[in-house]
């Protein structure tokens, strides 16, 4: 009852909230308004241009809104990246001495590291882990809920997966009672509770499970869809040559999915690299977690280091290219031929 | 990518075979019983600790310091309090999370609906207006969503606190952020949809005498609101969860800060209240659950045209 009543003065209080909020929400109501009133009048112009060059008008209209934001925004601001990589903080160039300076210092090497073991664990639990669950339940009773159970994570943000993780791992000395369910299980098996977050070099381990619990889900739904897609009538033949079910799975689905396989893992791969809240939630980078996509985060705007955060970021980019044109190509083979 | 979620089959093919003898039918049923088994211990891997925390974020906050949530089979004891010490004023480092919610919100629709309004129009022109350079440009486009967003962050950020322009750490800063990093993906997706609309219905707006800004508003929009309800969603999921881009371009005050950014803060400062970072977190985490199950097969779709964004 004490906390019905705190609710309500909560509610009491909630006036004086609204009446400093609600300009806010007015704020948004009225960019979003202004913003589609700008867009009704270039529709106006458009609609009104002069006989001659009406196209090319519309044209422009249509296109250069978008062209221009992302001239500014991001075609610039990649080259600009890339030049600041490789000068100095004063503006100088120093060629690759920042690329240099990653590679060879202790902190950057462990950070390297952490990218290639999440790099490799993270798309493989996902992946394995997700085309298990989905055969072993296609065509169970309660499919779609049971989906819905491994898919939900995805719904998450990384921040709100990195608390609940978190909460997971805590650690309390021996003696005191646990209050995260991992430690409570090493003490019910006769075990010292672990610091599973604090302890390297294992808890870059423990991290990297948070992505791939949330990554599991995507890897479920397209590798599900993907073994609905295999004929029955193959499944049927095999079984009627007596092969057994890892047989038909080896033989007949594994080759048959083989393509959403790739872009399942490909896809994961990119999201690995690029993830960023996880490691920033859970330790900020500490306890010798980093990875590279936080590290260029830290260097660039807590350490007052963007030039290696230029670097980080170009090490990002290189190390994502080839696997998002490789994910394209298989991509468009697998609709050519589906 | 419809088809994710399937309906249930009719009948099991397996058990519908003359050949199936008895030795045969005990070993399905074992290997489906193992089967079963092993689906079930992934189901509760993946939802227990979700369960944890919500369950936990009702306990009195003596009970969470004190012992485990599961406990509350044998001794059930909850309470709404730490939901109102999160929402209240006074508490942690003073401002309530529902400020933060309130800025979560205000931050998420002008950035849900901008970069899908100069999409829809961009796509328009990439699949029907004819001009030369038109592939080569989408191309372009297209190639941008290679770039990780960290590759855009600092200059940005430079631009953004330019004197003429000094829009550092307020909304408009992250709205123009989230759209810019969103319109290649978007413009790409409507642009797939787009383009498969039939050309006769095109051929048949135009020989109306329908110019293009007409022929957009009239038969472009109110065809393609399907892959518009798919693209907004996922935009929507992906500003409200976003961590990166609010850091960067928020400012962190109380004034432009999203729930995100506030339970990421609230983690590295107070990281053993429990009670209150799980109360927190159920906030944060709530609207994209109701978006989740209510709109589950726009999301699915939108979420496997998106996974790579970022």
């Amino acid at each position: 009852m004490t906390s019905l009543a705190g609710v309500a003065q909560g509610a009491l209080r909630m006036e004086g909230f609204w009446t400093e909020q609600s300009p806010k929400l007015g704020f948004a109501a009225i960019a979003i308004v202004v913003f589609l009133a700008v867009m009704g009048l270039v529709m106006f112009l458009a609609d009104n241009a002069p006989r001659k060059g009406r196209d090319v008008i519309q044209l422009l209209l249509f296109v250069l809104p978008a062209m221009l934001l992302l001239a500014a925004g991001m075609i610039w601001p990649a080259l600009s990246t890339m030049w600041q990589s490789v000068t100095s903080k004063a503006g100088e160039f120093v060629g690759l001495d920042n690329f240099v300076t990653i590679f060879t210092d202790p902190t950057g090497q462990v950070v390297l590291r952490n990218t290639l073991l999440w790099v490799v664990f993270v798309p493989t639990i996902s992946t394995v882990v997700g085309l298990a669950y989905a055969l072993f339940i296609d065509r169970a009773k309660g499919e779609r809920i049971l989906k819905s159970l491994v898919f939900m994570p995805m719904a998450i943000s990384f921040v709100g997966a990195s608390i609940i993780w978190g909460f997971m791992y805590t650690y309390r000395s021996e003696g005191f009672p646990q209050i995260g369910l991992l430690n409570q299980i090493l003490v019910w098996i006769g075990l010292s509770p672990y610091q599973f977050v604090e302890t390297p070099p294992w808890n870059t381990f423990f991290l990297l499970v948070v992505m791939a619990w949330i990554q599991t889900g995507f890897a479920m739904v397209v590798l599900s869809a993907a073994i609905k897609g295999v004929p029955a009538e193959i499944v049927e033949a095999a079984e009627l040559d007596g092969a057994s079910a890892w047989q038909r799975f080896k033989n007949v689905t594994l080759p048959w999915i083989r393509g959403s396989l790739v872009v399942v893992v490909t896809t994961i791969t990119i999201s690995t690299l690029k993830v960023f809240d996880i490691v920033r939630t859970m330790t900020g980078g500490q306890y010798n977690t980093s990875v590279v996509a936080n590290e260029m985060y830290t260097r660039a705007f807590r350490l007052g280091q963007p030039e290696i955060g230029a670097a980080l970021a170009v090490v990002l980019f290189i190390l994502v290219l080839p696997i998002v044109i490789y994910n394209i190509r298989v991509l468009r083979q697998h609709k050519e031929t589906h | 990518m419809s088809a994710a979620i399937a309906p249930e089959p009719v009948v099991d093919a397996a058990d519908a075979t003359p050949s199936g003898g008895k030795a045969k039918r005990v070993k399905k049923r074992l290997t489906s019983r193992t089967a079963t088994f092993f689906a079930i211990v992934i189901a509760a891997l993946w939802t227990i600790p979700t369960f944890g925390l919500f369950v936990s974020s009702f306990r009195p906050d003596t009970d969470i310091a004190n012992s485990g949530w599961w406990t509350i089979f044998t001794n059930p004891s909850f309470t709404l309090d730490n939901y109102t010490a999160v929402f209240s004023e006074s508490g942690a480092s003073s401002a309530s999370l529902g400020v933060y919610f309130i800025n979560s919100i205000v931050i998420t629709l002008p950035a849900t609906v901008f970069p899908i309004t100069l999409a829809l129009m961009a796509a328009y022109a990439f699949a029907w207006i004819p001009f030369r350079g038109s592939s080569w440009i989408f191309v372009l486009v297209f190639a941008l969503q290679i770039v990780p967003l960290q590759m855009a962050l600092i200059p940005l950020l430079k631009i953004f606190n330019y004197p003429w322009l000094d829009i550092g750490g307020t909304f408009p800063a992250v709205w123009i952020a989230h759209t810019i990093f969103a319109l290649p993906l978007e413009i790409f997706l409507l642009h797939n949809f787009i383009s498969e609309i039939p050309r006769d219905v095109m051929e048949a707006a135009r020989v109306d005498g329908a110019n293009h800004a007409q022929i957009f508003r009239r038969v472009v929009i109110p065809l393609s609101v399907p892959a518009i309800a798919s693209v907004a969603i996922f935009q929507f999921l992906w500003v409200w969860n976003d961590l990166l881009v609010a850091l960067v371009f928020s400012g962190g005050t109380v004034r432009t800060a999203p729930v995100t950014q506030r339970i990421a803060e609230f983690a590295g400062t107070r990281g053993n209240d429990w009670e209150l970072l799980t109360a927190a977190a159920f906030v944060g985490t709530i609207v994209p659950l109701i978006v989740f199950f209510s709109l589950q097969r726009y999301f699915v779709r939108g979420l496997l045209a998106g996974s790579t964004k970022g």
